[in-house]
């Protein structure tokens, strides 16, 4: 169970510019479940994640992984129980790496990077499964530089490096954001399939209003650092993405 | 004439060493390490002094290799966790250690005939003792400079190579495989910069002297070499004669030579190109002179093609 508690966060601090995005933020988010995070620019969205993950400190407040404070860890430290598939594809992989390569860098996450052969042959055979599995025809491209395939393609690879091995939560920080509609699509019904297949504990974060409707079982809308929707279970199942325009519009015009 | 040659690929294989080191830091990691100007002189330094203290002059490689390690520790440390910018960080620790160099050995050593080094040591002369001294020092520089390079290229085939070459491209990929990129940036370094005190080391027991100005210069001749040598395989891997090799089973893996290779092949040329400039007519003081034109040259030559191979 993840928990956020008494979250605060200001930018830029006793300073004309500054602005209190998070005071006192609440969040309880159970195992297993898949939350989808809309909201306007400047909500809070990415922010929330970056808190999560450690990548911006936090100025207050506490995050709790089933009960125990993760506030005190680094980013590297953190991830080790988290995946991450980021807004820019070509964050998610190393360029000038091939795709061997990069797949053999994420399935030892968890390990020590020693001094052993760092590609294991052994597992080819399973890169290649898991590679047709995405159904883009990549798992004939192995030797292949990432830096020289689609931003779809990459993001593709990258979700199934951030999953490959055991972990607790996977944040997605508006993945398919870069991708054109059908390659976003694509990606999305493989988020869904291997959020559902592995029984992850998910936080996506959208401007697709569809998307969060129809993928996930858990809708929160933020607005300047504050839940002002949360629908789970029934209720989310009964949203339409119409009335969530609704909501999102009468938000955003504030 | 042919002297000349012997002595110039002599030159251009054990400088191929600190090549190695540059390459590992600027075109691995992304690190612009200045440091090198300071840890080259630091191993011929420590190895003069040994050497005159009749330390076996293998061991004197390994101190020399040691120290400059440590150098890279320092540089990998003040950027890492002092939050020093890379290029600062460098300046930082290749002054200082200018100062602790001449403290070790003053600002110049020679070192006597008397005295035994790596290419007059016995078990070389057992092996290569029919050879004339220059035919022994060719031999000794290939031995090294292949050696060191079929070991480097072991080791980024490694997982540990593996990551190392990750934090250069994508570091948010390495903090997101769990892993300490700060801790892998200082790894690079140090094995750089042993690497580059090991050529100074090397060249100190070749000319049997060192000088504490001996360094000046030595982060350009490093990058140019990097830069020189990437471009060529570059060009070669996208001609015609490589797509043809591609084509045939046992040649294939000559088509795409690695990198280490490339600067090998920069490292020759580039003393190559020094020497003919020498023998021109150009006085041997304006060597630096030399050293910085061509660099630019290189520069402009390669030109955005350069840009690419660095941050593609």
């Amino acid at each position: 169970m993840l928990e956020l508690r008494e979250i605060r966060k200001i930018y830029n601090a006793g300073t004309v510019t500054e602005l209190k995005l998070f005071d006192g933020f609440h969040l309880v988010v159970p195992d297993g479940q898949f939350v989808s995070i809309v909201g306007s620019n400047g909500s809070g969205k990415t922010s929330l994640l970056n808190l999560l993950c450690g990548s911006i400190p936090l100025d207050g407040g506490d995050i709790l992984i089933d009960g125990k404070s993760i506030r005190k860890q680094k980013d590297y430290q953190r991830y080790a129980s988290i995946g991450r598939v980021y807004q820019n594809p070509s964050l998610g992989t190393c360029p000038n790496l091939t795709m061997l390569e990069n797949l053999s860098l994420a399935d030892n996450k968890g390990k020590t990077f020693g001094l052993g052969f760092g590609i294991n042959r052994k597992r080819i055979a399973f890169y290649r499964d898991e590679l047709a599995s995405l159904g883009l025809g990549l798992e004939d491209k192995m030797e292949v530089k990432m830096g020289a395939l689609s931003g779809g393609q990459r993001q593709a690879v990258a979700l199934l490096m951030a999953t490959m091995t055991p972990l607790k939560f996977l944040i997605l920080d508006e993945h398919t954001a870069a991708l054109d509609p059908k390659t976003a699509e694509t990606i999305m019904v493989l988020t869904g399939k291997i959020v559902r297949e592995k029984g992850l504990t998910a936080m996506m974060v959208t401007h697709h209003l569809r998307y969060a409707v129809e993928y996930g079982d858990r809708l929160l809308m933020l607005h300047h650092g504050q839940i002002v929707l949360d629908r789970a279970g029934q209720e989310k199942q009964e949203t339409a993405t119409e009335e969530l325009l609704q909501i999102f519009n009468q938000y955003s015009i504030l | 004439m042919s002297d000349l040659i012997v002595s110039t690929l002599t030159q251009g294989l054990i400088y191929a060493l600190l090549s190695y080191g540059v390459y590992i830091t600027y075109s691995v990691l992304d690190f612009p390490d200045l440091t090198v100007d300071s840890s080259f002189p630091l191993g011929a330094a420590v190895t003069a002094i040994l050497l005159l203290g009749g330390v076996n002059p293998w061991l004197t490689l390994l101190c020399a290799a040691g120290a400059g390690a440590v150098a890279g520790l320092c540089t990998g440390f003040i950027h890492v966790r002092l939050g020093v910018r890379d290029l600062l960080a460098g300046i930082i620790t290749m002054t200082a250690l200018s100062s602790i160099n001449l403290v070790i050995a003053g600002s110049n050593v020679t070192v006597e005939r008397a005295i035994d080094t790596i290419f007059t040591s016995p078990p070389v002369m057992a092996l290569l003792g029919d050879l004339t001294l220059s035919g022994r020092k060719l031999v000794v520089a290939l031995v090294l400079a292949v050696a060191v390079k079929v070991l480097l290229d072991l080791y980024f085939c490694t997982k540990s190579g593996l990551l190392l070459r990750a934090v250069g491209d994508n570091s948010t990929l390495v903090t997101a495989l769990a892993k300490n990129k700060g801790n892998m940036k200082v790894l690079g370094v140090v094995i750089a910069n042993a690497l580059v005190a090991l050529c100074g080391g090397v060249l100190c027991q070749e000319q049997r002297s060192y000088s504490a100005v001996m360094g000046i210069g030595q982060v350009v001749f490093g990058l140019a070499t990097v830069i020189i040598g990437i471009s060529i395989i570059r060009f070669f891997a996208r001609s015609k004669v490589a797509q043809g090799m591609r084509k045939v089973k046992g040649l294939r893996f000559l088509a795409t030579p690695k990198g280490t290779t490339a600067v090998l092949l920069g490292s020759i040329l580039y003393k190559f190109c020094v020497q003919i400039a020498i023998n021109a007519g150009l006085p041997a003081h304006m060597l630096k002179f030399i050293t910085a034109a061509l660099f630019l040259v290189v520069l402009v030559v390669a030109g955005r093609r350069g840009e690419e191979i660095i941050h593609a």
